[in-house]
């Protein structure tokens, strides 16, 4: 098929769809309101539900009951959406249910505003609801990693039986790009034995739960979730380097930010600095080693977001704090420009 | 080689259709194209825009701040915006609607009299397929007849009683 020119938003949508969710529960909020408008229109025709709760917080349960009963199902929300809906997504990785969340961040705190941000990041990756627990955290850069990563998303839950949230903002929501939806497939069969969804007395009852009275019991299930978690640091993690072979300075940057910040690299390198680039498309888990092996050859780390700086930990921790690491950021929801970014590669320190 | 083009009017005059067809255009060239609304409180009633970004390179950002053309619809919209057309570029500001001249040297302006031709024509509405006439005669940016022909496949057949206006407004553009 030829590619389609698509919002983000209903490019993931479609690419939900398309990987067999047939279940999306959600409650309006820009940036991200068309992605409820495609399910509505859509879900009815392929037999699936399309649901707009009363709230964030209903919406995430329904989630949560649909995981419980084995079918792949999703909620979509903006930054102040997505902390009404931490505790059931705590509840969720605390029942080992798979589910697809997808945030279109905005400016915040609070109801803060409605234009593209990551303000969300450490909420993201270190911090989605109470509890030891961690979601997979996919970062997409275009409209058509929107359709791609919602797919690899729900694949990845499937696997290690945990929610992902696909970490987006409003620019990637609202923009229209090229998107080829011809590889996003359902898979044939995903075996679910843990499925509470009726056994007509032929097995013994499945039980979802997060409630462990017992320290040593609920001990035992956070042990046994974080050895998971180990096989997902394992195998999952996922970046992209542009020119960092004979890199000088490295520039980091994930999501909307890491395209603007490549277009900076490209003009600095026309102007000889030897720069390149590093992309994290999984932020969790986050591609330490991968990165810190740059820090052998480079001198120098810049790190661009649109929040005031949350993932300079992370690099830091990557490198071993054996490289200055710079920054360069905008927030509230103004998106940083190629110029900005180039002028911090060129040394200007902002 | 890269092309910003910055659309920006009133809600309702049909900015994001416009910018719409430009970059469909684009994309079925095989270029890289980006389509980028504002969706802000100014697209909730006041004035709306709307970034395209057409490119043989991947694009970085999407939003356009210093456009290589300008389109606008209406006078707030030229204010916003005329000083932010790089040297070189283009304006096509509708005529009936902007009573200003530009007062930049290094630039092209076109003043278009897109809403006037298209009351005159009982084209109201089609404005912004006026001014798209007119845009590709004038920067050669897609040969006329193709970016014709692909607006009308574009118009879904629940709306196939506009294709006549359309091609008949796109057709007056071709010619102010």
């Amino acid at each position: 098929m030829a590619k389609v020119l698509m919002k983000g938003n209903e490019a993931v949508a479609e690419a939900a769809i398309r990987s067999g969710c047939r279940h999306y529960f959600g409650y309006p909020i820009t940036p991200q309101t068309e992605i409820a408008e495609y399910m509505a229109k859509r879900m009815p025709k392929v037999g699936g539900l399309c649901l707009q709760a009363e709230s964030e917080i209903s919406a995430i349960n329904m989630v949560m009951g649909a995981a419980s009963a084995g079918v792949r199902a999703m909620t979509s929300s903006s930054s102040p959406g997505i902390s009404l809906k931490c505790e059931g997504i705590s509840y969720i990785a605390g029942c080992d249910l798979p589910c697809l969340i997808l945030n279109v961040q905005r400016g915040g705190p609070g109801l803060g505003g409605i234009q593209p941000a990551q303000s969300d990041y450490w909420q993201a990756t270190k911090a989605m609801g109470h509890g030891d627990l961690h979601l997979i955290v996919l970062a997409p850069s275009s409209v058509q990693e929107m359709a791609s990563l919602a797919n690899k998303a729900f694949d990845l839950a499937d696997k290690y039986r945990m929610p992902a949230m696909l970490l987006a903002d409003g620019a990637l929501g609202q923009m229209m790009e090229p998107v080829d939806l011809d590889g996003i497939k359902a898979p044939e069969a995903v075996c679910k034995p843990w499925a509470t969804c009726g056994h007509d007395g032929k097995r013994k009852k499945n039980i979802t739960n997060s409630l462990y009275i017992n320290p040593d019991d609920l001990e035992k299930t956070v042990i046994e979730r974080f050895a998971r978690y180990e096989t997902v640091k394992a195998n999952e993690i996922m970046y992209e380097e542009y020119l960092t072979e004979d890199a000088d300075i490295v520039v980091v940057a994930y999501g909307i930010t890491a395209r603007i910040c490549r277009s900076a690299v490209a003009m600095a390198r026309a102007q000889g600095v030897k720069v390149g680039l590093f992309r994290p498309i999984t932020l969790w888990p986050y591609p330490y080693e991968a990165l810190g092996r740059l820090a052998d050859t480079a001198s120098r780390f810049i790190v661009s977001e649109l929040n005031m700086g949350q993932m300079i930990d992370d690099v830091k921790i990557a490198i071993n704090c054996r490289r200055p690491v710079d920054f360069c950021g905008r927030t509230g929801g103004v998106l940083l420009t190629p110029e900005e970014i180039l002028n911090a590669i060129l040394g200007g320190k902002k | 080689m890269t092309y910003n083009i910055l659309i920006a009017g009133f809600g309702g005059q049909g900015v994001l259709f416009a910018a719409k067809q430009i970059a469909s255009a684009g994309m079925a060239l095989g270029k890289n194209v980006t389509w980028l609304p504002s969706y802000g409180p100014e697209s909730r009633g006041g004035t709306s825009n709307c970034s395209v970004v057409i490119s043989d390179e991947e694009i970085g950002s999407p939003l356009v701040i210093k456009p290589d053309c300008l389109i606008v619809f209406n006078l707030p919209s030229f204010e916003k915006f005329e000083q932010s057309v790089k040297p070189g570029g283009v304006i096509f500001s509708d005529s009936s609607l902007v009573d200003r001249k530009s007062t930049r040297e290094d630039i092209t302006v076109h003043y278009v009299p897109a809403s006037g031709a298209a009351s005159d024509n009982n084209l109201t509405g089609f404005a912004n397929v006026i001014m798209l006439g007119k845009f590709i005669k004038e920067t050669g940016l897609f040969d006329s007849e193709k970016f014709l022909n692909h607006l009308i496949d574009n118009i879904p057949p629940s709306r196939a009683a506009l294709i006549d206006k359309n091609r008949s407004a796109y057709t007056i553009g071709s010619g102010l």
